[in-house]
């Protein structure tokens, strides 16, 4: 559990839910808000026996001296952060900012696509976008519109924005690649396409600008250790090249690569990540039966 | 004849010390084979007087010049003959603040042991196994030097905590450098920690040497990646830093570029050592970090990376584990006792073959290795024999994992983040005294050697520690200052001239 008691680590300043599976924590590390910048990332390890998890950075404030992370509780590690990461508490070790920058080109028209947990990594590239004078178009995806969040963050940096929900609860119904259909109908003179989110919804986008030669952007989260290119566990398929995401990305071009591949390895730990999902599910199980019980004796 | 330490012994000759090399103590194949304690379990206090009784103590004394840091290496077994235990690891720590390790995995075959003189008739003397057993007991014992420092003011900044920073940072905390030592990872000590396993070196041993440097005055920022958080030029420019040192190591794993690499349960040697050692995966689910089970393993390469990769595979619980590697056992470049622990233990050994394509089991994952079998051709430009491929002797092994322990190539986050010359393979360009191309900058290891020993990294994070005193015109401090017991002192005007360090050139701004 992360350590409340102050002293080493990296303390939560802020925490914000934005569903039951979606939350925001900011961490107080001033040196890694004055570097990082858009699309890098960070390697979190929420406690001494916990494991290092790569986080896109959604958000950082040099005045504030934090950086935001946005989390959706899926496995183990992400799941016990959502219980324990409460503000006051330390994250045991935070390490970053990782990867290399977003190349912010001198795009004149752009369009910043985020879907479901890539909503937030985007939000950083956007802004420098329109900090750098481009007409930026923000295509945002969720599955329904109780899990919409920073809509009014994207409205403040973008020119045009284009919600799109699964069921239509919220903006126009359907897929961010209708999203894109639909901007590039009206705009055909983007430049450039920034995409962040699961593998599927990259390669989705990739292919929704391929036919229109949109120079497309992706930022790739394969599974890694260490984050400084020494493991090798996050090589990628980049055309012909096998390159490694914490190194040499993690941004690459979406039109080279090989999302398919890129999914197949993201399975690599399936089975284990479900025995610890479980055994997860078991101690908070006993945990609520002897709170329960403390609480009535 | 007389020295600084007395009359010396009668002269030994090679029929009078003990002909047989003291055994060291070791678990048992069978139970080691299934667990992470250590393998050899070292000398007790007779077998090391046993041991160094072996020592000729020969004028020549070409161990120490085969020693990458020059110990005194007859000095401190000869103390321990005599047994003065403390003395011999205060000659030790003279040039190595790290015997316990060094001890363990230094390649001494190829050092020290291999030009031992009783080597030319007998066994050499076990220096490796002598030198650990006076490590550990100065840890046992809560021995430790910590000489009188006088402050320089100056700050010296060390990326990266392996050997080579660790080695770098004792000297310059020894020569009053106020030293920070920047760490990428949740926990210092670099290979040390998240490579070699603990049945080779055990992490509380690793612990227990960078107490002792912490005990110099030496202070540990873990989480801190150079280059992206700060940049080397910032260190130097920024953050008050008089000198820098860079021994980041070589990191980024080699593959072949073979058919099936992409396949789930092909890693590097480097991922799993790393989930096993360091995120302790082998005690999943007390900790979190998963490693994937391999029933059948296949590790590609023989060095002491490949060795330890197959051994932790089958303490993890593999049903076969075998090594493939395109040269002989001859060629292999692990250290000899660590293949020959291995052939104990009952990794089989596929000398002269080389993978050509790992085979899908048609769910993305593994189900075997195709091979081909090697013959040594002519010496190439390392001089060892070159393999050349049999034609149609292609086999296969059947394998559910399968690792790559082929080397590295230089890390390049350095690099991408400073404008420090790089020579054209990728790693940092130094001259002779190990001085990159930002004066004040200086790099030493794997970084700038590509991968090489524990013990060579240690020697380079010295040696660019000299050159950093001589930058900072610091002068010898790592002569460690010993009154003459006979009184009769070298004195110039009441300074002892062999007195190294009274005077400083150069004083920080």
């Amino acid at each position: 559990m992360p350590d409340a008691t102050g002293g080493s680590g990296f303390e939560i300043v802020a925490r914000e839910d934005f569903s039951d599976v979606t939350y925001l924590l900011e961490i107080r590390h001033p040196q890694l808000a004055k570097a990082a910048r858009p699309g890098q990332f960070v390697i979190v390890m929420p406690h001494e026996h916990g494991e290092r998890i790569p986080l896109t950075i959604a958000d950082f404030d040099r005045d504030r001296g934090t950086i935001t992370l946005v989390i959706q509780a899926v496995g183990k590690t992400t799941r016990e952060m959502q219980r324990d990461c409460q503000v006051g508490t330390r994250l045991f070790a935070l390490v970053g900012p990782m990867g290399i920058p977003s190349h912010i080109d001198r795009a004149k028209k752009v369009l910043c696509v985020g879907g479901g947990l890539g909503v937030a990594p985007v939000y950083p590239q956007a802004r420098a976008y329109k900090e750098s004078g481009a007409y930026v178009i923000g295509v945002l995806g969720f599955r329904n519109r109780d899990l919409v969040f920073w809509e009014e963050k994207f409205r403040a940096c973008c020119d045009e924005l284009i919600l799109c929900t699964d069921d239509g609860s919220a903006g126009i119904k359907g897929l961010v690649t209708e999203g894109i259909r639909q901007a590039v109908a009206k705009h055909p003179d983007i430049d450039e396409c920034v995409a962040i989110g699961p593998p599927v919804m990259m390669k989705g986008c990739a292919e929704a600008t391929r036919p229109h030669k949109i120079k497309t952007m992706v930022s790739l989260n394969p599974v890694m250790v260490d984050g400084t290119g020494m493991c090798g566990g996050c090589r990628v398929k980049i055309g012909e090249v096998v390159k490694f995401a914490c190194v040499d990305g993690p941004d690459f071009d979406g039109h080279l690569v090989d999302f398919d591949d890129l999914m197949f390895r993201l399975q690599r730990y399936k089975p284990t990540e479900r025995e610890a999902n479980a055994k997860f599910d078991e101690n908070c199980r006993m945990r609520n039966i002897t709170q329960a019980a403390g609480g009535s004796g | 004849m007389e020295t600084a330490n007395g009359p010396r012994k009668k002269k030994k000759t090679i029929r009078m010390i003990p002909q047989a090399r003291t055994p060291a103590h070791e678990q048992d194949p069978s139970v080691r084979a299934r667990n992470f304690e250590e393998v050899n379990c070292g000398y007790l206090v007779e077998d090391a007087q046993l041991e160094a009784e072996r020592c000729l103590m020969c004028p020549d004394q070409p161990c120490v010049r085969g020693c990458p840091v020059n110990i005194a290496i007859p000095d401190f077994i000869e103390r321990i003959t005599d047994r003065d235990y403390r003395g011999a690891y205060d000659v030790i720590t003279a040039s190595n603040l790290l015997p316990s390790v060094c001890g363990r995995v230094c390649p001494q075959e190829s050092q020290c042991e291999g030009v031992c003189t009783v080597g030319e008739s007998l066994e050499p003397v076990a220096i490796g196994r002598l030198e650990r057993w006076v490590g550990d007991l100065a840890i046992k014992e809560g021995w430790s030097n910590v000489p009188y420092i006088e402050p320089t003011g100056f700050r010296v900044g060390i990326v990266g905590s392996g050997p080579a920073g660790m080695a770098c940072a004792a000297d310059m905390a020894k020569a009053g450098c106020e030293v920070t030592v920047y760490e990428a990872f949740h926990e210092p000590g670099g290979v040390l920690k998240y490579g070699i396993p603990d049945f080779r070196l055990p992490n509380s041993i690793v612990d227990a040497e960078i107490k002792k440097l912490e005990q110099l005055g030496v202070r540990f920022e873990c989480n801190t990646l150079v280059g992206r958080l700060f940049t080397i030029e910032q260190m130097i420019d920024e953050m008050g830093f008089h000198a820098v040192f860079i021994g980041t190591g070589a990191g980024y794993p080699s593959f072949m570029g073979i058919p099936g690499e992409s396949l789930n349960g092909v890693l590097s040697a480097n991922e799993l050592l790393t989930r096993c050692n360091l995120m302790h995966a082998r005690d999943f689910p007390a900790y979190d970090t998963p490693m994937q089970p391999g029933r059948r393993v296949v590790v590609i390469g023989a060095g002491n990376t490949a060795m330890d990769a197959l051994r932790v595979c089958l303490r993890l619980g593999a049903d076969s584990v075998s090594c493939l590697y395109r040269r002989s056992r001859a060629e292999a470049p692990a250290r000899a006792e660590e293949i020959h622990h291995a052939e104990e233990e009952g990794i089989l050994f596929h000398w002269l073959a080389s993978p050509v394509e790992v085979l899908d089991d048609g769910n993305k994952g593994v189900r075997a290795v195709r091979c081909v079998r090697m013959a040594l051709g002519e010496p190439d430009e390392s001089g060892r024999r070159r393999p050349v491929p049999e034609p149609g002797s292609e086999f296969e092994i059947e394998a559910d994992m399968v690792v790559y322990a082929i080397g590295t190539n230089a890390n390049p986050i350095i690099g991408q983040t400073s404008r420090l010359k790089l020579n054209k393979r990728g790693y940092i360009a130094t001259d002779a005294n190990l001085a990159t191309s930002i004066p004040g900058v200086y790099a030493g290891g794997d970084i700038v050697t590509g991968a090489a020993t524990v013990i060579q990294a240690m020697g380079a994070g010295r040696h660019a520690a000299r050159s950093m005193k001589a930058y900072l015109g610091l002068r010898g401090t790592d002569f460690v200052y010993e009154e003459r017991p006979d009184g009769a002192d070298d004195t110039l005007f009441g300074i002892d001239r062999a007195e190294h360090g009274y005077a400083r050139v150069r004083l920080p701004r």
